[in-house]
């Protein structure tokens, strides 16, 4: 069978459980069985046919497994938000048809040879960085939950931290391709990018106050100039440098002196002082209340979770329990009412595209390719660690979102972009591959 | 480069795996801990989608559910017919202030939760079948005539009245006063704090008939009589000397009347006209520590067994710095003052229906309950509550010789305000002075049933804030409350 043709039973599969568990989602909200929910599944089998269509023409050989692992994290996000919010839930669905229809661009536009990129690499880098700095401009910039992350232009709204992540990357990939082998030699003076890139990092943490952001691109960074140069030197120095630098920041961050508060002792016996009020309260009730409530959520899923539409996300007047339920704590949504087993399936659905995404690396040919896959593949990886780990208090909470499933369009429209650009790869890989 | 790419897709998944471990950890190990907490809302509120089992009284219904549509899903919220009525005990079941009384220690009978194996499948069924679970049904012992007469006599006085069968240990009223409404809990908090009583703070929402530690006064002597007997060293006939006062550790302490000294008496009439000096007397004869451990087996030092929280109901004995305290040695305490009441002794009205109540029994004190039986949905009896012996206070012969001394202090002595005609009771008053006019605590304890037959009641009255005796203002609540428990005779 040809990768496509996998391709599409696979998405078939995908169908099948997306569309029971939206029903579930459905008809638990609305408490009698109809068909509503049909619309609404046939909207996103068919938004993923015309993406699957395209591939079929640009991509036939990529990697057949990617676009059904993403549809099914898509469904799953839209299930979960629209389980919380339905009127989220409609525009989460128009997000992904956008997301699909970049997608469909992005291939389009490189379908010749994506590695056209490669030339215009220092493009890429500066604006990585105007991106980055964007939301602290002056005039444009909107702070959100204490964070500068978002941009207004106009009635739209969106998060250029995410579109600088995919920059990023394609910079880092045509730099180290270029100097892998002298930054391989582990001399002192190549330890120069590395301070640079270090620096505009605690640059943008400073400005943003925005831990998670900062810690994603540096951690993408160093996982590229491991693969790039073999040396592990520079991993430990470029962590020990991160911790150093915000350890020396950490005075002047009040957000993330905050975080990390919050992340070492969220539970108090004792009221604390409470800046929110301005009183003395427990932090359970002021600072962590959100990660507090949303472990009590998580841990209210045991083993089965207590189903599709069955979870409590409101009290009896109808409050929600948990603030941005559908943006940052989409996951601890998802295992309440999925449970562990549910919620470590989604988390290997993860794994599974992590895993096909390195691969992707793995079968490239080309120093560029190899490194753009990588990088965009542990982007993956480390994005989803850093949201779902802060959720559980493995790591300091901080707002970014868990890819194709948190609500938010910007999000999904650049992981369809980075989903774009790994079938690129993948096909090439396979078509120029030497028999 | 793909060696290193394996490392970095090695580091990539491992990231994943730690999620999953992770999410392992707050989903088994941690998930009790949290559910506990007193801040996670979500137990809280996913059991109003439980219709809760009803809570009730023979013939009367003390808790049902009221359903509100929200958002397409059915909630269960409390209803109390009863209002005011029983509040102390059942207490009540709300989002917004949790839970108190039997709504609280029982949830999980009334959620469905604590069932047998056949049970829980069954709900698990229903839960499956998107079917609202159903809970248990609790029926209670309370007598609500009885609770009502013992409500209205207390009125606006603070205290608590408590009543059982001795026989059974069936709780026949549990009165507390000031009552509130369990109603108004949920959505109107405020009204609760307005209530006034003739005490401050009145504290409504605190069961005086548990939570409530008075001095026990005069009523401890029955206590204290108890050891004295079953040592040996005393009998009901043995004479003592009444100069009106007794010298405690040096100091001179006065009986009630001082002006009237009885001179030479028997222990059973100093019982009779609660002669403090001859218990003072006693009590030093008899040490601290020995009549302690006769308390203890009348129920003191532990929470007195109930279905209510734990933290609804508190030990008697004695206090230090707000704590219940055991001395180590005899010479810690005063025993002759102790041995009437005083002395930083402190009980519950409960517990003093317990004293009367293993006097009544012949010595034997029964374990107090509450509630009778649980009903499932179906109306199956899933438990009954059986009768048991908490413990032998005092021997046959001794309780005999005890009771008839409680007798003729009913009949002539402190408590002739609890006479009922045609029946024989026993009774014994407490005046707790506090040394203020107007801020005594008075008590009455008793028992009574049909001449020639075990006792049917035992009950103990405390009134706070009394300017009178106990024999004029609680033995009255008592015989009214003993009258309406005792003529229409509902107690098998």
């Amino acid at each position: 069978m040809s990768a496509r043709n996998r391709e599409l039973a696979t998405l078939f599969l995908a169908a099948l459980v997306a569309s029971a568990a939206f029903a579930s989602a459905w008809i638990s909200g609305l408490g009698t069985v109809d068909y509503g929910w049909l619309p609404w599944a046939a909207a996103l089998a068919a938004v993923f046919l015309v993406a699957h269509a395209v591939a079929r023409w640009i991509v036939p050989d990529a990697d057949p497994t990617l676009l059904p692992l993403t549809a099914l994290l898509c469904a799953i996000g839209l299930t979960f938000v629209y389980r919380i919010d339905p009127y989220d839930g409609r525009r989460q669905l128009v997000w992904v048809a956008v997301g699909v229809a970049v997608f469909v661009l992005v291939l389009v536009w490189l379908r010749y040879d994506y590695r056209v990129l490669e030339r215009y690499k220092y493009v890429f880098g500066v604006s990585a960085i105007v991106l980055l700095m964007l939301p602290s401009a002056p005039g444009l910039g909107q702070r959100v939950n204490g964070v500068k992350l978002w941009v207004d232009i106009g009635p739209l709204r969106f998060q250029p931290g995410e579109i600088a992540k995919i920059f990023l990357v394609i910079f880092l990939a045509g730099y180290l391709r270029d100097k892998r082998e002298a930054l391989a030699q582990g001399r002192l003076k190549d330890f120069g990018p590395l301070l640079a890139i270090w620096g505009g990092a605690m640059l943008v943490l400073v400005q943003t106050s925005d831990l998670g952001s900062a810690l994603l691109n540096f951690g993408i960074f160093l996982a590229m100039l491991y693969a790039a140069t073999g040396r592990l030197s520079f991993v430990v120095a470029g962590l020990a440098l991160f911790a150093g630098g915000a350890a020396l920041l950490y005075d002047k961050l009040d957000r993330v002196q905050q975080r990390v508060t919050v992340w070492l002792t969220p539970w108090t016996d004792d009221k604390v002082y409470c800046a929110i009020n301005g009183k003395l309260e427990y932090r359970q009730n002021c600072d962590s209340y959100q990660l507090v409530k949303s472990l009590y959520s998580i841990a209210n899923g045991g083993y089965g979770g207590t189903g599709i539409g069955r979870g409590t996300f409101q009290t009896v007047d109808g409050t929600p329990l948990i603030p941005y339920l559908q943006t940052d704590f989409v996951y601890s949504a998802i295992a309440q009412e999925l449970g562990l087993i549910g919620a470590s399936a989604v988390l290997l659905l993860f794994l599974a595209l992590v895993a096909r995404a390195m691969r992707v690396s793995l079968v490239a040919h080309d120093g560029f390719s190899k490194l753009l896959a990588a990088g965009l593949a542990f982007g993956f990886a480390l994005q989803t660690f850093i949201i779902v780990g802060g959720v559980l208090r493995l790591v300091p909470l901080t707002g970014i979102t868990l890819p194709f499933v948190s609500y938010g369009g910007s999000s999904i429209v650049s992981n369809f972009v980075m989903l774009a650009l790994l079938m690129l790869v993948s096909h090439r890989a396979v078509r120029t591959a030497p028999t | 480069m793909n060696r290193q790419l394996t490392h970095v897709a090695w580091a990539a998944m491992g990231l994943i795996v730690a999620l999953v471990l992770g999410t392992t950890y707050w989903q088994t190990w941690a998930r009790p801990g949290l559910a506990a907490r007193q801040d996670n809302e979500i137990q809280r509120v996913s059991e109003f989608q439980i219709r809760r089992g009803l809570i009730l009284a023979p013939e009367r219904v003390l808790a049902r559910n009221r359903v509100v549509e929200r958002r397409g899903k059915k909630l269960y919220f409390r209803r109390y017919p009863q209002g005011r009525l029983a509040a102390h005990v059942v207490g009540y079941s709300t989002a917004s202030r949790s839970r108190a009384g039997l709504e609280k220690s029982l949830n999980g009978v009334l959620t469905g939760t604590e069932r047998n194996l056949g049970g829980l499948v069954e709900r698990q069924l229903d839960d499956l079948r998107g079917k609202p679970i159903v809970g248990d049904t609790v029926v209670t012992t309370l007598d609500l005539h009885a609770q009502k007469v013992a409500l209205d006599a207390l009125g606006r006085t603070c205290g608590a009245v408590a009543a059982l069968d001795p026989r059974s240990g069936r709780l026949l009223v549990m009165a507390s006063s000031p009552s509130y409404d369990p109603n108004v809990v949920e959505n109107n908090f405020g009204k609760i704090s307005k209530i006034t009583a003739a005490c401050r703070p009145a504290a409504p929402l605190i069961n005086r008939a548990t939570q409530g530690l008075y001095p026990p006064g005069s009523t401890f002597k029955v206590v204290t009589a108890s050891a004295a007997l079953e040592t040996n060293r005393f009998s009901p006939d043995s004479e003592f000397y009444d100069p009106g006062y007794c010298i405690a550790y040096g100091k001179r302490v006065n009986n009630f009347d001082t002006s009237s000294p009885f001179g030479n008496l028997s222990l059973a009439t100093a019982l009779q006209h609660s002669v403090n000096s001859v218990f003072c007397n006693v009590g030093k004869a008899l040490g601290a520590k020995r009549i302690l451990d006769q308390a203890k087996k009348f129920g003191f030092y532990e929470r007195p067994p109930l279905e209510t929280p734990d933290g609804e109901r508190y030990p008697s004995g004695l206090y230090r710095n707000g704590e219940l305290w055991y001395p180590k040695r005899d010479s810690d305490v005063d025993a002759g003052r102790m041995a009437f009441g005083q002395e930083r002794m402190l009980v519950t009205p409960l517990q003093m229906a317990m004293v009367a109540a293993g006097i009544g029994n012949a010595g034997i004190v029964m374990r107090p309950y509450v509630v009778e039986k649980i009903v499932s949905p179906k109306g199956q009896t899933v438990s009954r509550t059986e009768r048991q012996r908490l413990d032998r206070a005092v021997g046959p012969v001794n309780a005999r010789d005890i009771a008839d001394m409680m007798v003729s202090a009913v009949q002539a002595g402190t408590g002739t305000a609890a006479q009922i005609p045609g029946y024989r009771i026993g009774g014994k008053t407490g005046t707790a002075e506090t040394g203020v006019s107007g801020q005594n605590t008075t008590w009455f304890i008793a028992f009574a049933g049909r001449p020639g037959r075990r006792p049917e009641v035992a009950i103990a009255v405390a009134l706070e804030r009394q300017s009178l005796t106990g024999g004029a203002t609680a033995a009255p609540i008592a015989r009214s409350v003993m009258e309406s428990l005792l003529r229409r005779g509902g107690n098998p």
